[in-house]
């Protein structure tokens, strides 16, 4: 293709703009530059804009898409959300671009041979289809498998689970929220008896800390790390980092606060110590609305396959939970966790003061943790002692990666254990499945199969035959992919991927499906905040591109379930929603009409009499209330939140003399987790063009290793080779080296460690034992 | 054929002054931080000597507080 100077020079101005917006950004975390997105809009351009939510992380961000004769041609912040209130990070501004890509999945690819041909899609179909009932019939109904994703739209999801519980009647759905955000979900489970956040994004304008747990939002939530640093500007707000690793958020934070890896669990405890010694207990809030229980300890890590476990919850009193916590003093943890009695103490004080307002924060670092389940429920503790929960700037609050982590995996239920409404273990959950989706109630088993690490050890054993991989990237981001690329190989299952780019799972895939992006087709995400947002399609999917909804209903109609799918072509996401949108009727989850998602930039559930509930369990604001207190957690049968006793204990494997260094992995701001998209987008491929190994100065220097010098981070499961890092983006503490996972061409989940939360079974991603050396 | 980009930071309360001033000098790209007291600058001329000139004309600005160089393209005609 001819490419002017004109046009060179501009891309070349393009990319010399976005090095100062990066340099900006690491001198002012959170910094945006919101007119950016509107440069290379020609002045007598007659957009027609288009709002719907980001496609990219938790956050939800409200985005105007501005189209051109059928073509998107730009983005910018949408001013009407509640969200980003018209900012946006530079994924954000950049993300239509990739759609543009010249390696575009257009067509169905079917492996013939050991060759990919192009495939009209219906006859692709046709073969995912027999090849899904070929299975079940040679091999029952527990044979094939669906592995879907955080970014499936809600339609998507609702599908998904109709298809594989309510049709074929099998468990074997998981998703990839699995890896992200299910200790979040068991820990509020297990805590206050539903799911999600109780608080909402508003917080931030109200609280007078924010203490951010193991969580670098300046980087994976620029825009709400934005909002926090105005509030720090405009009222003094205070933001304390807790972490392993020194980041931009650290650094744009008032105090930055290290800890040796795992030892979360024994600060929080410890914070709890210092509160009820200080007597800084909120007595009235924690007798009325709390209870005291404690769980099974030395629960493992699931690293065998077919691992199982569940725990045994014993009620206990506060007398018994401040006994146990006696092995907590700041003095006595400060000794492994590496915090200063101090700072600790300094922790606790935050907490503690009856006149300041806290939100906590946390993602990833305390999530993607083998007692991540443990460790939310102890941040909870902190929250309920003190009573600083579900009121305006006070609460605990679990971000999301994906942007419908919240919206699609956890409250349409695309995991094994779940259904739209509750679980599939719970009759009565069965029992309104069966009602809606008009089939028989004992065609949806009561017991939950493979949860995500699980589904790929069943498919390497042999265990299952069929699985169809779609919107997300497994062969990236599963932990221990040195076991599961191979396993995927395998001639023992067929293995079909709908996506919209290639990527490493496509590479193993016996049929690719073209599937339409975001802005190609019509769909709902929920964010964070348990806020639902609602877009039509703007542009036309390239090819036979095609919206992975529509691709899974005419694969049930092949298998002969037409009956239970009868949604037309033009309006299916609509008649969907109408459909799913039963299963949380009542005002603990009711969800805004669609008229309504028409005209907003996003709602937020519990939507009762017209109203959204920002603050759920606080009788001022949440209509399900309604035991005559201020507060009720009405998902417990005895309308009280638990205060969980959960111990420390130790990483399945640490540092030792073979493998002297911690591995924590994690993301950057420029790319979305593996990259399949923001790497097909020139300005952030350019700006972070491949992943790399930070090492801690002190480490690097002992080892004389040198910046940009080849390294082989190698572990028990395999080896991964990149550039070193030291002093560049991240600072890691002394003996810990970190790796951002988003390199397909470096692959840092070959050397992770499959270990995962035994309750919500989530993978830690963030400790491993590794060894490195020059390549 | 220069391209250039740098980060200018204003003197308190004259960040729309600044941006006035660099846009009207021409050659000139700004785009302001909208949360932070910041431009982002790319500045594009003919040669080295027409660049050499702008970057003076820039930093003799009375709203300007600090001009710093990020990236420096030199891209053919």
């Amino acid at each position: 293709m001819y490419d002017s100077v004109t046009n060179r020079r501009s891309f070349i101005k393009k990319m010399a703009m976005l090095s100062a917006i990066t340099a900006a950004a690491s001198m002012f975390p959170g910094i945006v530059f919101a007119r950016e997105q509107e440069k290379g809009i020609p002045e007598n351009a007659k957009l027609d804009w288009k709002k719907g939510p980001c496609r990219f992380c938790g956050v939800g961000c409200g985005i105007l898409v501005g189209t051109e004769n059928g073509k998107a041609v730009a983005v910018k912040g949408d001013p009407n959300s509640a969200v980003n209130k018209g900012l946006l990070c530079v994924k954000g501004y950049h993300q239509i671009m990739c759609i543009q890509s010249k390696d575009r999945l257009e067509t169905a690819l079917v492996k013939k041979n050991g060759k990919y041909v192009e495939t009209p899609l219906s006859e692709a179909l046709d073969l995912v289809a027999s090849k899904m009932k070929e299975s079940i019939s040679q091999n029952g109904k527990d044979s094939v498998a669906m592995y879907t994703s955080g970014q499936s739209t809600i339609p998507e999801g609702y599908i998904a689970s109709k298809f594989m519980k309510g049709a074929i009647g099998t468990n074997n759905l998981d998703c990839n929220a699995r890896l992200c955000m299910a200790s979040a979900v068991t820990g509020f489970l297990t805590s206050f008896g539903a799911d999600e956040p109780m608080g909402c994004y508003e917080d931030i304008d109200h609280a007078d800390y924010f203490v951010t747990w193991g969580n670098n939002m300046a980087e994976m939530h620029p825009v709400l790390f934005s909002r926090m640093l105005e509030q720090k500007t405009k009222r003094g707000a205070k933001i304390i980092d807790f972490a392993t690793r020194t980041t931009r958020s650290s650094t744009a934070s008032d105090r930055s606060i290290l800890f040796e890896p795992q030892t979360d669990l024994a600060v929080a405890n410890a914070i709890c110590y210092e509160i009820i010694k200080n007597g800084w207990v909120n007595k009235s809030f924690v007798e009325k609305h709390c209870s005291f229980s404690k769980g099974l300890t030395n629960i493992g890590y699931g690293l065998e396959d077919k691992f199982k476990f569940t725990d045994k919850p014993e009620k206990i009193d506060f007398e018994s939970y401040k006994e146990f916590l006696k092995d907590y003093s700041p003095e006595k943890v400060s000794k492994y966790s590496k915090v200063s009695v101090k700072d600790i103490k300094y922790l606790a004080a935050i907490y503690g003061d009856p006149n300041k307002k806290v939100v906590s924060y946390w993602c990833m670092g305390m999530n993607q943790h083998t007692r991540g389940t443990w460790m939310n429920n102890l941040v909870y503790n902190i929250h309920l002692l003190t009573g600083k929960i579900s009121q305006p700037g006070n609460g605990p609050f679990s971000l999301t990666g994906q942007p419908s982590a919240c919206g699609t995996a956890r409250e349409v239920g695309t995991f094994t254990h779940k259904l739209p409404h509750g679980l599939v273990v719970n009759k009565k959950d069965r029992e309104m499945a069966a009602k809606i989706w008009k089939v028989p109630v004992e065609r949806i088993p009561s017991k939950p199969t493979y949860h995500a690490t699980e589904m790929f050890r069943a498919v390497d054993r042999g265990d299952i035959n069929f699985i169809w991989v779609q919107a997300t990237n497994p062969l990236v981001s599963l932990p221990k992919t040195s076991r599961y690329r191979p396993a995927m190989e395998k001639k023992s299952c067929f293995v079909v991927v709908s996506d919209v780019f290639p990527t490493p799972t496509t590479d193993v895939a016996d049929v690719i499906l073209p599937a339409a992006w975001h802005i190609e087709k019509g769909g709902l995400y929920g964010n964070s905040e348990r806020r639902t947002q609602y877009w039509q399609k703007m542009v036309d999917a390239p090819g036979d591109a095609t919206p992975d909804t529509w691709m899974f209903i005419e694969v049930a109609r092949r298998m002969g379930f037409e009956g239970l799918f009868p949604y037309s072509k033009e309006n299916h996401v609509e008649e969907i929603y109408y459909e799913y949108r039963q299963f949380h009727e009542g005002a603990e989850h009711s969800m805004a009409p669609l008229e309504v998602l028409k005209k907003e930039s996003g709602v937020i559930w519990p939507y009762v009499n017209g109203k959204s509930t920002q603050w759920r369990y606080n009788a001022k604001y949440d209509p399900a209330c309604s035991n005559d207190e201020d507060f009720h957690f009405y998902g417990k049968p005895d309308g009280r939140a638990v205060i969980w006793q959960r111990p420390f204990e130790d990483a399945p494997e640490k540092p030792n003399q073979e493998y002297p260094f911690w591995l924590n992995t994690g993301r950057v701001v420029e790319h979305w987790h593996t990259g399949s998209m923001t790497r097909r987008i020139p300005v952030l491929h350019q700006a972070m063009p491949n992943a790399y190994v930070e090492f801690h100065p002190d480490d690097a220097k002992a080892l004389g290793i040198r910046n940009g010098e080849n390294i082989k981070v190698s572990s028990r499961r395999g080896s991964c080779t990149l550039p070193a890092s030291i002093n560049e983006r991240g600072l890691p503490t002394k003996g810990q080296v970190f790796v951002p996972f988003f390199d397909e061409n470096m692959l840092i989940n070959d050397v992770t460690l499959d270990s995962f939360c035994p309750i919500s079974k989530e993978p830690d991603y963030k400790k491993c034992a590794v060894k490195v050396e020059r390549a | 054929m220069p391209i250039k980009s740098y980060l200018a930071h204003p003197i308190a309360g004259r960040k729309e002054e600044l941006m006035t001033a660099l846009v009207t000098l021409g050659q000139c790209e700004v785009i302001p931080a909208e949360n932070q007291n910041i431009l982002a600058l790319v500045t594009d001329t003919q040669n080295e000597k027409e660049d050499e000139i702008l970057k003076e004309k820039i930093e003799a600005l009375s709203s300007l507080k600090l001009l710093a160089l990020v990236s420096g393209f030199n891209t053919s005609q």
